[in-house]
């Protein structure tokens, strides 16, 4: 062994300067803020956790942030009796509920579109802000809109910054964390299903839904886009969607698209299936049917 | 050591360059000014209270600001309107003024990136586009091309501007191993941003009246007559103010070429027109919208109007030689350009893409006074940095600002 005192080859300074662009580059790219779509689990959790201390402490109750990944065999659909919906808007107000929309701005998912049954399914006669006293009105029908989940989705592709994506179920989610609120994707949406939080959204206290899901209803900031994710939170833990389950007429039908028994491949085999704009080639997994 | 301070010389010559001037300059910066600081104001209100400041809504989500963005691309675009003759025919005139055209792209392409930075909901997560630290969804998203082009496009010009009154100002001639590689590159840059920017809206088959192929080619046509509209006026300021000689060959050159650039751009209109008419198919919504309003919907329409009246009224101006040749003619020719490619390529092709909505709901946007003054204050930044450059720029070209030798600063005079 060499006994003579080594000259140090570095001195304190460089060693410093060294340690911190280390650090600093750890934090950029392990540790500081990523997309969501490429964090480690890990890490996730970590994440996780900070949200729902984050959340639990503006809402003053304990909010749970789920972080459960998509079922491996599962893909999702949906579908919608035209010949049922009686235009009551239920659906519209339980999504506000359970997804934590804005009440103040007010943020609507699903939008409700009231036609005539001379004109048929024409959405520039259609229209959203029907208030009769009743419905259904005679000699209209009613097609409720929301996120149709394509699987040729224009609004991921258009994204700069890749903060929305299609999951391994099909569900299109969007990373509240790394939108920049360009709004690109609002307009390369055919269907309007995205919406952009202009304002700071506000939930009364009471009011917050405190299970929720990272890619799902977890409360979202100002400037950035949300949208419906299939009520994620909820679906990926074997329920039904709220709207499904707040319908009174049965009007909206979901589940798995691989699974050969299930009510959703049995209406797409059976009945007369149709999908919004089929000419721009989206694809959706939200289907439109009639029963009767 | 020589370089330090040559570039000292440099800093320090520009800034006495820039605070010394006349009552009319001083009127003009303390106007710009108070636009700048009003619209510093305004942006600082939309940033605490959100977007929601602005008359945007889910139905049109896009409006002035983006609007105003696609007009300047097409001004910084048309850089190269003098760049050709200049450079690749070598036309003395042009080449002489060409320097002008390419400040002005710069000040445009910083105006274009102020617009995105203003538009966008959350300005503080602009890193997140940065490839490496962020993520830059590159070559999907025509948004991240757009990125990449623009800044490519304006450090491109900055380099090649600066390097020539730099080397000017040293009293050496500009290294041709730089220069010609980054103009030869600058045009098919030229082209390539506005067409990018056209390929963003062209892409969305979500939106009809946008989903055009004729998109990019009248987006250049439509460039190629505003940004020299800007550029004459401002050239014959420059003539008037200073003892800047430029040849009037030249200016009637730029005329002639936007006489021709109109053309081709009522032309695509026109085609636009015709089949959108003819086919009466119900994508005409939007280009009904526009030109005859759809029911009781009809805040576009005078707008409509005037822009087509303007653009018209500028190509008969051009076309004929006479009146191009009139100062009077040709002057009100490069404002009724200037204002109907502004109406036309602005509020014209954004408000109606997104007017019906995908859902066939008519929300009627006109900007909001927070919008207007933002707006305001980024062309008054842009001015103010295009006024500063050229400041610099006309002294140095017509050798009153130089290096000297001898050290000690003689003043430069102005």
């Amino acid at each position: 062994m060499d006994s003579k005192p080594r000259t140090p080859k570095v001195n304190r300074r460089q060693f410093a300067s060294c340690a911190a662009a280390a650090a600093a580059g750890w934090l950029l790219t392990g540790c500081g803020p990523r997309r969501l779509k490429e964090v480690s689990p890990a890490r996730l959790k970590e994440l996780l956790a900070g949200m729902e201390r984050q959340y639990s402490a503006k809402y003053g109750k304990p909010v749970t942030v789920a972080g459960t990944q998509a079922i491996p065999g599962v893909e999702f659909a949906y579908a919608l009796d035209l010949s049922r919906c009686i235009g009551c808007r239920r659906c519209v107000y339980a999504c506000v509920d359970e997804n934590n929309q804005s009440r103040d701005p007010q943020v609507h998912w699903i939008k409700v579109f009231s036609m005539e049954k001379s004109k048929g399914v024409d959405f520039t006669e259609a229209d959203p802000y029907y208030q009769p006293s009743e419905v259904p009105e005679e000699g209209h029908f009613y097609v409720p809109t929301a996120c149709q989940q394509c699987r040729n989705p224009p609004c991921t592709k258009v994204c700069p910054t890749g903060a929305t994506w299609t999951d391994p179920d099909g569900i299109v989610v969007i990373d509240y964390d790394w939108c920049i609120g360009c709004r690109y994707c609002m307009a390369a949406c055919p269907y309007g299903a995205r919406h952009f939080n202009w304002g700071e959204p506000t939930i009364p206290k009471d009011q917050v839904n405190p299970d929720t899901h990272y890619l799902g209803n977890r409360p979202r900031p100002k400037g950035v886009v949300e949208k419906c994710t299939f009520c994620i939170q909820r679906t990926r833990a074997g329920r039904y969607p709220a709207c499904v389950e707040v319908c009174p007429v049965g009007a909206r039908k979901f589940g798995n698209l691989l699974d050969p028994d299930s009510e959703i491949r049995y209406i797409i085999e059976h009945k007369r299936v149709l999908v919004l704009k089929q000419d721009l080639n989206t694809m959706p997994k939200f289907f439109y049917f009639y029963a009767t | 050591m020589r370089t330090v301070r040559l570039f000292s010389q440099f800093v320090r010559g520009s800034i006495a360059l820039v605070v010394r001037g006349n009552r009319h300059y001083w009127a003009w910066i303390a106007f710009l000014g108070v636009l700048i600081v009003s619209g510093a104001a305004a942006y600082v209100e939309q940033l605490s209270g959100g977007l929601i400041v602005t008359a945007m809504r889910d139905q049109v989500s896009w409006g002035f600001y983006i609007g105003n963005f696609t007009f300047l691309v097409g001004v910084a675009a048309a850089a190269v309107v003098l760049v050709v003759p200049a450079y690749i025919y070598d036309w003395k005139p042009i080449r002489e003024i060409v320097i002008y055209g390419e400040l002005l792209a710069v000040s445009a392409i910083l105006m274009c990136l102020m617009f995105v930075t203003v538009d966008i909901g959350r300005p503080d997560r602009f890193w997140h586009l940065v490839p490496g630290v962020g993520h830059l969804n590159f070559p999907q998203s025509l948004l991240a091309w757009d990125v990449l082009v623009l800044n490519l496009y304006f450090l491109v010009n900055f380099i090649v501007a600066t390097h020539i009154l730099y080397r000017a100002f040293d009293g050496r001639p500009y290294d041709k191993r730089l220069v010609v590689p980054l103009v030869l590159l600058s045009i098919p840059m030229a082209v390539g941003i506005h067409t990018v920017t056209a390929f963003l809206y062209n892409g969305l088959a979500a939106r009809p009246y946008w989903n055009s192929s004729i998109l990019a080619p009248q987006f250049l046509a439509s460039a190629f007559c505003s940004g020299p509209a800007i550029l004459l006026i401002v050239l014959q300021l420059l003539r008037r103010f200073t003892r800047f000689e430029i040849q009037d060959q030249a200016i009637w050159k730029i005329a002639e070429l936007m006489a021709y650039a109109m053309f081709l751009n009522l032309f695509l209109h026109g085609a636009e027109a015709f089949k959108e008419y003819y086919s009466n198919t119900e994508h005409l919504l939007y280009t009904r919208y526009w030109f005859q309003g759809l029911g009781e919907h009809r805040t576009l329409v005078p707008y409509a109007w005037t822009a087509l009246t303007l653009n018209v009224l500028a190509f008969l101006l051009f076309i004929v030689p006479a009146a191009r040749r009139n100062v009077f003619a040709l002057n009100v020719g490069c404002l009724a350009t200037y204002a109907g490619c502004y109406i036309d390529k602005g509020m014209g092709l954004i408000i109606p893409g997104l007017t019906p909505d995908v859902l066939g709901e008519i929300y009627e946007y006109t900007p909001s006074m927070t919008e207007l003054r933002v707006a305001a204050g980024v062309f008054a930044v842009g001015f103010l940095v295009f006024t500063l450059m050229l400041k610099v720029a006309v002294p140095i070209s017509l050798n009153e600002f130089r290096h000297d030798p001898l050290a000690q600063a003689r003043k430069p005079i102005h």
